[in-house]
């Protein structure tokens, strides 16, 4: 079967690649991986404090899935506190790349190359596309 | 004149279409002005790596301008970046039949 993948809007990637704990009496070698729409989740709904409906809205994913993205995050980042654990930010299912394209109409995903000028859906030809790194 | 490569787990338009891109199973190549779908098997699905950039390069040697599938790896994307192949990421369940539909009732 085809594998299936929600890609999450990420407002703003980290700016760092990760956190080592230091002083600690028992250093783990294990390390947590915090991906990026949980450091994502956490920023929106801890530091910008945002409610997590505007939250989940502005990352384009439904309540109860930024609820349990925020809520993973939450655990992932205790865990490494409490265990003196390095996090490290990964990729995860982000999509942070510039210059890509939504439809409105049938939710697909494109680029615009160069070469074309024609600034329609690909798929379904709708005008109705917003760029996904807008906010 | 453009061709449209759509991924697919079959031969035939009747197929489901494949979210993968360099471990898709098939490749359907649909000429936008003759209508006409050609199928390729993919050759570099079982490749331990860099399936993403033989697939794309395969994509480009078939002069492919739009591709459509469900994800596309770090490496193909940015080949087809380069090469200004539109990328189209569908993530449904459907058949390449219905995305070709889509394509012609436009
Ligand atoms: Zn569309």
């Amino acid at each position: 079967m085809p594998r299936r993948i929600r890609l999450r809007k990420v407002v703003a990637p980290p700016i760092f690649k990760g956190y080592k704990p230091y002083g600690a009496h028992v250093e783990s070698k294990e390390h947590i991986e915090l991906l990026y729409e949980e450091y994502e989740a956490i920023k929106l709904a801890d530091y910008d404090l945002m409610k997590h409906k505007e939250a989940s809205e502005l990352m384009g994913v439904s309540r109860p899935t930024f609820a349990r993205i925020y809520e993973a995050a939450r655990r992932k980042i205790a865990n490494a506190l409490v265990e003196a654990k390095e996090i490290k930010t990964v990729y995860g299912n982000a999509w942070l790349e510039k210059d890509w394209f939504v439809c409105i109409e049938c939710n697909s995903r494109f680029t615009i190359p160069k070469t074309i000028s024609n600034h329609n859906c690909p798929l379904c030809s709708s005008k109705n596309i917003e760029s996904i790194n807008k906010h | 004149m453009s061709k449209i490569v759509i991924t697919s787990s079959g031969n035939t338009v009747k197929s489901d279409f494949d979210l993968r891109f360099g471990r898709a199973a098939w490749f359907c190549i649909f000429d936008d002005e003759t209508k006409e779908t050609k199928f390729y098997e993919n050759e570099h699905i079982n490749a331990n790596h860099g399936a993403g950039t033989q697939v794309a390069e395969k994509m480009l040697e078939l002069k492919v301008t739009k591709a459509i599938s469900g994800d596309f790896g770090p490496k193909a994307k940015e080949l087809l970046d380069k090469f200004n192949v539109q990328m189209v990421i569908v993530q449904e369940e459907t058949t390449v039949e219905s995305i070709i539909n889509k394509l012609i009732t436009k």
